[in-house]
């Protein structure tokens, strides 16, 4: 049997928090052409960047994406840094260290969410739960930290805005060594569970020739072999300092994605030890006061990959021109041939295994469909993948051990 | 050779200034009609990753900045063009050498105007249907 | 007041809605309905449907693609529908309401009966927000 039918995903769909419109066309089972619709979360940011001054954008860009709020502000302040120099020759040592914390544990929460997120779409509720339970000491920590669980106000040109204080180091310690064991959990419920790697394994790959076509990053690209990180590549905060692995893995496939996310918890956790260990005393603000004319160019390796920000200023105290590019710009326009060829039941996995953020990407899409074929919702979409899940484990039930 | 030699060799009778603001942040100059062929050298030949372009509304003409990452040594070479006609402005599409060039030039061309001649399918990416044709947001005589 | 929506406020079925947000606001939300807060056990559910819902709930400065789908969808409600507008943005666009892209705020569009401020609102806000509803359907002050 082999006829078109179209197959909406969004934009309004209850389990993906933003708004974007997948059309997939579909032949029988198997997805054959995807078409991505963005402009929903289209806020005009670049032009609002226009009319604030250095200070204000700041909390502007923060605003950009809630789960990525570290990496923005951070990629925004590291542009205006480099018109001054760069990070180094401006920030005092011990904001560099808060930076770092800061933004390693907006990793460690943004992977979980994923997680959280992953583990409902393939039907496995409970990893839904554990994985966004075991996130709210994490955001508890960013409430000691900076006052607010989302939305951190800590980065300004030339520093942080606060300090950390002596006492609030133990506590953050005891909530890292408390989580520990539950990434050992996650860590043996998704990388060893039979069901999960049936689901996930050879599925939505994405081969290394195309992650570079494509021109993907983060967990995305190392997915696929491609081994960038810009805490690596082109070191700040004091990730140059530290011992820590880039999580690779080579198989571009789902489940190559969750492997490298979960591994990257563990990284993510020893850097901030390692933080808390190495931390100096002394300011953490140099008062930068003008910001000469000139160009910058700021990245920070973002949950989902290097998040870009470049400034242009003209010596005034608000930017000439501002350009944002988080990471999902490139990594969901990649989905054209990830989810091509594969079958329905596992398209909305496929789709968020790079971690959309459109909030990111600014983009909304808008799909006006042509024909009047059958059509299946968002809804009926995921409950087709966990039923896919159901009958995966019957199956391998049925074939016994071995 | 070292990149930065192989850059400015390979594109020698291209590039038209060179500005080194620091040891990581490179910008050269090319002609437009050039763009293609440099775009080609750089992501093909050697293997620079692309990771975004920006566009400006200057007063002397629509500037375009492609910005390529060395990730070896975590160096930016960004490409910059002029285009000098503000009435039609318009530019060689980079998207036929690699597909993660589509999304921008769709973005700039609906927030600027500039034409990228050869674009597989350059229509609209973020702005609503009913937004007025002719209307760039980005254009400095739309106030911000 | 209306027998049905009074019926309603044993367990309300909410269908969440992001018109241009940055996240935030909606995944407060979907924090509300894990472990540690756990909405669920006051009845209040995530509907699949904006036809199975009983409350609207908002975030985002609702931009111009959006506002025409956010009438549709208020309009597919089954009524008596109740809209709670969530986070600073869907009170009052936040910064960006002197952005290109932002027409008009939540409720020259929409009725709205509830109000949740904060960038984003804290679990525990939203959870009084919908106490504050709960009460005001019953006609409780």
């Amino acid at each position: 049997m082999s006829h078109k039918v179209i197959v909406p995903i969004g934009p309004y769909h209850p389990l993906q928090d933003e708004p974007e419109f997948f059309q997939l066309y579909v032949e029988g089972e198997k997805v054959v052409d995807i078409d991505i619709i963005i402009g929903y979360n289209h806020r005009g940011i670049e032009k609002l960047s226009e009319s604030k001054h250095f200070d204000q954008v700041a909390f502007l860009v923060e605003r950009i994406c809630g789960i990525c709020s570290s990496s923005h502000p951070y990629a925004f302040v590291l542009a205006v840094e480099d018109i001054l120099g760069g990070e180094k020759s401006v920030v005092p040592e011990r904001a560099l260290y808060i930076r770092t914390i800061i933004d390693e544990l907006q990793r460690i929460h943004s992977h979980l969410l994923w997680l959280g997120l992953a583990g409902h779409f393939i039907g496995y509720n409970t990893v839904w739960m554990w994985a966004w339970k075991y996130r709210e000491p994490i955001l508890d920590m960013f409430e000691m930290i900076t006052g607010n669980r989302n939305n951190y106000a800590m980065y300004k040109v030339g520093g942080v805005r606060r300090d950390m204080l002596e006492e609030d180091k133990p506590i953050l310690e005891k909530a890292l060594d408390e989580l520990l064991p539950a990434l050992d959990l996650f860590r043996g419920a998704v990388m060893d569970d039979p069901v999960i790697k049936a689901r996930l394994k050879g599925v939505g790959i994405l081969t290394k020739q195309q992650a570079i076509d494509w021109c993907v990053v983060g967990p995305t690209a190392r997915a696929s072999g491609i081994n960038i990180d810009v805490r690596r590549d082109e070191p700040y905060g004091v990730s140059d300092r530290l011992n820590w692995n880039v999580i690779v893995e080579k198989d571009g496939d789902i489940f190559a994605k969750t492997v490298v996310r979960i591994l990257e918890l563990y990284e993510s956790v020893s850097i901030i030890r390692q933080c808390l260990d190495d931390m100096p005393g002394g300011p953490i603000d140099s008062d930068v006061k003008d910001i000469p004319p000139g160009e910058g160019i700021g990245r920070v390796e973002a949950p989902r990959g290097e998040c870009f920000h470049y400034i242009k200023s003209d010596g005034t105290n608000r930017p000439v021109r501002h350009k944002i590019r988080a990471p999902s710009y490139m990594n969901v326009a990649s989905n054209k041939v990830a989810a091509v060829g594969q079958t329905i039941s596992d398209a909305t996995i496929t789709l968020a295994a790079v971690d959309p953020c459109y909030c990111c990407t600014e983009r909304v899409a808008v799909i006006n469909k042509p024909d009047n074929k059958k059509i299946l919702n968002g809804w009926d979409l995921i409950r087709l993948s966990q039923e896919k899940t159901n009958k995966v484990k019957e199956d391998l039930l049925n074939a016994g051990p071995g | 050779m070292e990149i930065k030699e192989r850059i400015k060799e390979g594109l020698s009778n291209k590039i038209v200034s060179w500005d080194e603001k620091s040891g990581r942040r490179i910008y050269f100059s090319v002609k437009k009609e050039d763009i293609r062929d440099t775009v080609k050298f750089l992501f093909k030949e050697l293997g620079l990753r692309f990771s975004i372009a920006t566009g400006i509304d200057t007063p002397s003409g629509f500037e375009i900045l492609y910005h390529f990452s060395f990730d070896e040594l975590g160096i930016f070479y960004s490409v910059r063009v002029l285009i000098e006609d503000k009435k039609h402005p318009q530019i060689d599409s980079i998207a036929p050498i690699f597909p993660g060039a589509e999304w921008i030039e769709r973005e700039i061309w609906e927030m600027l105007g500039i034409n990228f001649v050869g674009h597989p399918n350059l229509k609209r990416l973020l702005l609503a249907e009913d937004w007025p044709q002719g209307d760039y947001p980005l254009r400095s005589e739309n106030e911000s | 007041m209306d027998f049905k929506l009074k019926a309603l406020t044993k367990s309300i079925w909410v269908f969440h809605v992001s018109a241009a947000s940055c996240n935030n606001c909606d995944i407060e939300i979907f924090d509300c309905f894990t472990p540690r807060f756990d909405i669920e056990r006051f009845g209040i559910q995530l509907a699949g449907s904006i036809r199975h819902a009983d409350a609207l709930l908002i975030t985002g400065i609702i931009n111009r693609k959006c506002a025409p789908r956010v009438k549709k969808i208020y309009a597919q409600a089954p009524k008596p529908c109740v809209v709670v507008a969530v986070g600073q943005c869907a009170l009052s666009q936040h910064m960006f309401r002197f952005g290109y892209n932002a027409p008009l705020p939540l409720d020259k569009i929409l009725p709205v009966d509830v109000y949740i401020p904060g960038c984003p609102p804290k679990p525990e806000a939203i959870i009084d927000g919908i106490v504050k509803l709960v009460k005001k359907l019953r006609g409780d002050k």
